[in-house]
């Protein structure tokens, strides 16, 4: 689907701040920041005050309604230089308000959230894999509202944020008893903790003991509504990563461009020719794909899982080849810590399993197509 | 292997077996040998592995194929191979692991001048003079024959100047094999073989990090370095044919398959978990693991087959670079699936919300995207192997 005049706007404008502001050397100085929360707040507010905060609220809560289409062509840009910042979790929180908050929760959250003042996140993982139907976090009816009790981790930027959407278990719920609850990050009994990950980001461990909470923080639904708020954080991750190995392979592409060995530039030799030929293929059906799961949203289409788990497991294929061919080809120098390749390689690690990786969508792709 | 020993291949089993039983130190039981390897601190640290070191050495083991009279056991193939075995049976290391061992040692014998052999052999053996290699540059990686660290003769010593870089564990050396220009009117012609002291004024080190955050490899200066005479091994530019000799070596101890390198079933049942019949519980995970140990056992084969067609002494062939690729390409695949299966687990950096055997896993898992760079990137061996092994023609 072709970009609008104000989606094309957007991408020239998110492009081109962040080849200014968020160079490839604001995540590197965010790498082992003391008391770092994995994003730099001056970055957050400026983008903040260009609106992309606020890009898939509705109007009447202070945001554009631009869609995730085109939230997806910023985290696109922000992708090509990994750019560190809350953008996706945030925006996600935005989404599980829009698809299950009432009119009072949507109210008290979605202005800040739109404004930037408030940083939401997903709290869904537990444990080493992505398993969101394994959620053992577990919510207690008490006098009207509800005691929380269990771990979440990894939670995405879950330093940084304020409002955390919570995958709980309901105690006693029947079948499909998995349901999201609206938890203030300083609400009493939450203890949070960062963990230091191969990449510039922090995610935390979220501590729940004994966390009371209003029957106002309920969303409604239950595991569907769940799966509905993870497609869109795997068609949003699946945009940075498209920008990541887009970038990864610009970069790549130029290298071979420049570095002479055996009196002429090594873009000359066939072998490598083939390999980025080949890796200009793999780009296309990514894009493909991720524009496809970007688009399904905004439309939302009965196919979104499939579309999603396409994107993802494309995404997560594509970016592990080509940030691995990214150091192959740059040879020694694409071994340093000084160089880029090896940022891209540590991020592309993070961001190939978060919310699923490629084996775990392979698989929900499968099941879901009747294979 | 064990079933198909001669009766003198078994006394010899029987006798290493003893001999460990009685001097491998039981606090090195299980230990990881390569810290000792990598960081000369650690190793001069540790009074066990000092201990266990010097009784290796005394038997020759480190380099059990080398002449005794340098410090080896003169031993064949066979033999060599069931020390490894039996190593990797009583949980113990090589102590005496190098880059002298693997790559000057085996060239010395071959190119050295008898002095130099007594000069060097000895201290590589037992392993109290480290080395580093010194061949790439900045300008000369693959085509590592357009280096130009410049040589010159002074009569009664060489002069070098240049830079090379790479150089892993330049700042740990004592010394330096190095590939240095003589002559600047032919490329591989012009090529020569020196030995330096790393300690010699005007030799200057600098560290480099690397991706997965340890300094392994460093940049290396020459200013006016004076060399003796006598470290020039081979002829006067007659290093490139020395150099190709030692790359051999170098890509044939890289092409080894390490010893414990166990499964990795056990680590996925732990995090993955299993299915009601046992199976790890990620049906497509668990088929890439298979075909991963399926290659790696089938790769086990291919080594053992081409050292038995090389035969016994001769060394590695042009066949090590269809080795090399492989290898390093299943070992690749393995950190990438040992990652996997540790999951967001895989993922830590510097807290102790991860395992330190979990962070090793992340941190090799980045460092072997070397494997298939160093000593020769992948494309570089498959030039070797089209031309070399296939007679395919130049384009
Ligand atoms: C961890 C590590 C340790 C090392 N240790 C040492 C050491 O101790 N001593 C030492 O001397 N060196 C060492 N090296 C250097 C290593 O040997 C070189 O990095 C390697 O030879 C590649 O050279 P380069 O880095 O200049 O890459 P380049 O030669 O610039 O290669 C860049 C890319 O182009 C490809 N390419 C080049 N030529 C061709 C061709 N003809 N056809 C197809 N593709 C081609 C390469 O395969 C690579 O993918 C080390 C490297 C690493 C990563």
């Amino acid at each position: 689907m072709a970009l609008n005049d104000e989606q094309i706007m957007l991408k020239d404008m998110a492009a081109g701040w962040v080849k200014d502001t968020m160079p490839t050397t604001a995540a590197r100085a965010l790498y082992g920041a003391p008391d770092g929360i994995g994003h730099a707040p001056d970055a957050w507010a400026e983008m903040a005050a260009m609106g992309w905060t606020g890009i898939i609220v509705p109007e009447a809560h202070g945001g554009s309604d631009f869609g995730f289409r085109s939230l997806g062509l910023v985290l696109e840009e922000l992708g090509r230089t990994l750019a560190p910042s809350p953008l996706l979790s945030s925006a996600l929180a935005v989404s599980a308000l829009r698809l299950a908050g009432d009119a009072a929760q949507q109210a008290r959250w979605l202005p800040g959230l739109a404004d930037g003042s408030v940083i939401g996140t997903l709290a869904v993982d537990e444990g080493p894999r992505h398993a969101p139907l394994a959620t053992a976090l577990t919510a207690t009816p008490v006098g009207g509202g509800w005691r929380l009790d269990g771990i979440k981790r990894p939670v995405q930027d879950g330093m940084a944020a304020h409002l955390a959407i919570v995958v709980a278990r309901v105690a006693d719920g029947g079948a499909d008893d998995l349901a999201l609850f609206a938890v203030p990050c300083d609400v009493a009994g939450l203890t949070r903790d960062p963990l230091d990950q191969v990449d510039a980001r922090v995610p935390a461990i979220y501590r729940f003991d004994g966390v009371e909470v209003g029957p106002d923080s309920r969303l409604v639904g239950g595991t569907a509504m769940v799966d509905a708020l993870l497609d869109r954080a795997r068609a949003g991750l699946s945009a940075e990563m498209l920008g990541m190995m887009t970038q990864a392979f610009e970069t790549t592409l130029e290298y071979l461009k420049t570095r002479v060995q055996f009196g002429q530039l090594i873009g000359s030799f066939q072998a490598l020719q083939h390999r980025a030929a080949d890796m200009f293929a793999e780009l296309q059906l990514t894009r493909s794909a991720v524009e496809a799961a970007l688009s399904a949203v905004d439309a939302d289409a009965d196919d979104l899982p499939t579309r999603a788990s396409l994107a993802k497991a494309l995404a997560g294929e594509s970016l592990h080849r080509i940030s691995r061919q990214m150091v192959q080809l740059h040879g020694g120098i694409g071994m340093t810590h000084e160089h880029d390749a090896g940022l891209y390689l540590r991020r592309a690690g993070v961001a190939e399993q978060c919310y699923g990786n490629a084996a775990f969508h392979r698989e929900r792709w499968g099941r879901l197509n009747g294979f | 292997m064990a079933d198909h020993d001669s009766t003198a291949l078994q006394d010899f089993r029987q006798e290493v077996r003893s001999w460990l039983a009685e001097n491998f130190p039981a606090e090195l039981k299980g230990v990881d040998g390569t810290i000792y390897q990598s960081n000369v601190h650690t190793a001069a640290a540790d009074p066990t592995y000092q201990l266990w070191r010097e009784r290796f050495a005394s038997v020759g083991w480190g380099v059990p194929t080398w002449p005794v009279r340098y410090g080896g056991a003169g031993l064949g193939t066979e033999e060599a191979v069931i020390i490894g075995e039996e190593l990797a049976r009583a949980g113990a290391f090589n102590p005496i692991r190098s880059f002298g061992v693997m790559m000057l040692g085996p060239t010395l014998l071959e190119y050295g001048t008898e002095e130099q052999k007594q000069t060097h052999l000895p201290y590589i053996a037992d392993h109290t003079r480290r080395w580093c290699q010194g061949f790439s540059e900045p300008g000369a990686g693959s085509d590592l024959a357009s280096l130009q660290t410049k040589c010159t003769d002074m009569g009664d010593h060489w002069l070098v100047s240049g830079q090379k870089i790479w150089t892993s564990g330049a700042d740990q050396a004592d010394w330096c094999f190095c590939l240095v220009r003589t002559d600047t009117s032919r490329k591989q012609g012009g090529i020569s073989f020196l030995l330096i002291d790393m300690k010699s004024p005007g030799v200057e080190a600098r560290p480099i990090v690397l991706i997965s955050g340890v300094t392994h490899f460093c940049e290396v200066f020459f200013t006016d370095v004076k060399v003796p005479k006598e470290n020039l091994v081979g002829e006067v530019n007659g290093g490139w044919t020395v150099a190709k000799r030692l790359l051999q070596f170098e890509r044939d101890s890289l092409s080894g398959v390490r010893s414990g390198l166990g499964s990795l079933a056990p680590l996925a049942h732990q995090y993955v978990g299993t299915d009601a019949e046992g199976r790890i519980a990620d049906s497509d995970l668990r088929g890439r693991m298979i075909h991963n140990a399926m290659r790696a056992s089938a790769y086990a084969a291919t080594l053992e087959r081409f050292r038995d067609e090389a035969g016994e002494g001769r060394g590695p062939s042009n066949g090590v670079s269809v080795l090399k690729n492989l290898w390093s390409g299943i070992a690749q695949e393995r950190a990438e699936l040992e990652v996997e299966i540790l999951g967001s687990q895989g993922l830590g950096w510097g807290d102790d919300s991860y395992a330190d055997e979990e962070r090793a896993i992340t941190r090799h898992w980045l460092h072997s995207k070397a494997y298939s760079i160093y000593g020769g990137s992948y494309e570089v061996q498959n030039n070797i192997t089209a031309k070399r092994s296939l007679g395919l023609p130049d384009a």
